[in-house]
């Protein structure tokens, strides 16, 4: 850095200005949140918790985030278990048809989401699966997959592989050395790529919105609909609680990885 | 699923560890495979002749209008993430540990709050009472007419596209060995010589990775055209959720998301070959 000495200041500056841009929406929700009327001028005035309570005692909101909450729990579960088998899969058939299904694993993240969305739909519509439990996992779960699929074979692409023949070739089976070797290995990989499937689930809108039932809607859908009916802050307070809660997840990850760190 | 040739190899498929992958693939057809073939035969079957949806499409003059500037609005919300990236990331690659936590916290945040809430906040940053506008007025510039307008969308989705730029780049951009850059300029080399010859071309691959991904997410974006854009505004996926849910004619908008699938899928075809050399280039750096 200090061969470019002249536009230090100029690096510096921007970075400065893009560090704001990238932080300001995140920041600005907060504040919001605890506006007294019901109207998303900026800066708000006067201070109320009112739309926190409207959260939580408000069915249409409390009920939404019930749902989402469980959506993405079994999300995580079905994602990561499909997953982490669909990874260990493809690692170890090291030929041209591993890379092939890897790539069509993958490929969810990159299709244009309305188009799936229309398609999901249409298959519900014919299977009765809109407004559903099971319809929602299994779009999620869909959506889940390539993130599990790529933290897990990052995982996998270190692991050492003699770790598994010398555990076999000291006599344990195949399961008791996925268990005791395998599996405590590539965790971190699995705990992150679960991690992943809960927040791709508790965060989808797009196919949530054309599969979503007045009885059976989840959070972003009735932030989205809130959002296009009227000027309601509890969008900011739902905004807001979902910030703290990452934060506080994340900080606390932080603070036990670092721990872990130094101890090693 | 590619079809195996023969029964011996089929089964030699389905006992070895490719079975650990069927899960995944079944779920992959379900939810994928089928929907986007009902997607695609719905094109073809539900008009009166098979291409007519097709020739309806490239021939009403609005929907190439909302092509075109889909594909403009990718276009340039991509140059825009590469040009405010790329300081951003070399600026990650080069200070210290402390201070490069906290720029990563600043790509990561973003993603501490839903998707649509940050949408919301952009509305509330870019409406005409918004922050930025009053800002401008404060420091005396007149207002700018932000939300409901393709700037306000090409901000709000720069924004939001930009960690899938800076992280691809980062990665490519730690890995090159800085000592290059000191070899050029202890052989006399300008530092901006030194910059376009050196230090560029081996960032490259990070701006073609980061690039295409940002291209192709942005060219499906749905919500943030919706929430900040108006009728003058609108993209590709607008359009194909109006006909299909509005209008109810999955003829129409099923060719309109095969128009954008294959715009997608041919793009990331055009950009493999490139993506390939990311390997082959960032292998050699380390």
């Amino acid at each position: 850095m200090k061969h470019f000495n002249p536009g230090k200041l100029l690096l510096g500056l921007s970075v400065a200005l893009i560090a704001l841009w990238l932080l300001a929406p995140t920041i600005v929700v907060v504040p919001m949140s605890f506006a007294e009327k019901k109207s998303l001028a900026f800066p708000p005035s006067g201070f109320s918790l009112k739309w926190y309570e409207n959260f939580f005692t408000n069915p249409q909101w409390f009920n939404s985030f019930i749902t989402s909450l469980k959506v993405a729990l079994m999300v995580a579960v079905v994602a990561t278990v499909i997953g982490t088998m669909a990874a260990i899969g493809i690692e170890r058939m090291k030929s041209r048809a591993g890379g092939l299904i890897r790539m069509l694993l993958i490929t969810p993240m990159v299709v244009p989401g309305v188009v799936l969305a229309v398609g999901v739909y249409a298959v519900y519509l014919t299977t009765g699966l809109v407004g559903t439990w099971t319809g929602y996992v299994l779009a999620h779960t869909l959506l889940a997959i390539p993130f599990v699929v790529i933290a897990v074979g990052a995982n996998l692409a270190v692991f050492d592989q003699r770790l598994e023949t010398a555990a076999a070739s000291l006599g344990a089976n195949r399961l008791t050395t996925f268990f005791t070797v395998t599996l405590p290995l590539i965790l971190p990989g699995i705990l992150s790529g679960a991690l992943f499937a809960f927040v791709t689930s508790f965060d989808e809108v797009i196919v949530s919105l054309f599969i979503t039932s007045p009885q059976l809607k989840t959070l972003p859908v009735q932030i989205f609909s809130s959002m296009t009916r009227d000027a309601d802050p509890t969008v900011a307070a739902v905004g807001s609680l979902i910030f703290l809660t990452t934060t506080l997840i994340i900080g606390l990850g932080l603070i036990f990885g670092t721990r872990k760190g130094r101890k090693t | 699923m590619s079809e195996p040739e023969s029964s011996s190899s089929f089964s030699r498929f389905l006992s070895g560890p490719a079975l650990l992958t069927l899960p995944a693939l079944a779920i992959l057809i379900l939810v994928m495979a089928v929907p986007l073939g009902t997607v695609i035969s719905r094109s073809f079957t539900e008009g009166e002749t098979v291409l007519e949806n097709y020739i309806w499409f490239f021939n009403t003059p609005v929907n190439i209008t909302v092509l075109i500037r889909t594909f403009r609005i990718a276009a340039v919300v991509t140059l825009v993430c590469v040009i405010v990236a790329y300081p951003y990331a070399y600026a990650m690659s080069v200070v210290g540990p402390r201070l490069r936590l906290i720029l990563i916290m600043c790509v990561l945040v973003p993603f501490w709050v839903s998707g649509v809430v940050r949408t919301l906040a952009w509305v509330i940053l870019l409406q005409d009472s918004g922050v930025i506008n009053k800002t401008l007025l404060a420091l005396g510039f007149d207002k700018v007419k932000l939300i409901r307008t393709q700037l306000g969308v090409t901000i709000g989705m720069t924004q939001i596209l930009l960690p899938f730029m800076i992280m691809p780049l980062y990665a490519v951009m730690r890995g090159i060995d800085l000592r290059l850059i000191q070899a050029a300029k202890s052989l006399g080399a300008h530092p901006v010589k030194t910059f376009f010859q050196v230090y560029l071309p081996l960032s490259l691959p990070g701006v073609f990775a980061g690039a295409t991904i940002v291209f192709i997410l942005a060219l499906g974006f749905y919500i943030t055209p919706l929430l900040l854009g108006g009728q003058q505004s609108s993209m590709l996926s607008t359009l194909v959720q109006q006909q299909v849910l509005s209008l109810l004619n999955w003829g129409r908008g099923g060719a309109m998301g095969v128009v954008l699938l294959v715009a997608t899928f041919g793009f990331l075809a055009l950009a493999a070959p490139f993506m390939r050399q990311k390997y082959k280039m960032s292998g050699g750096a380390r």
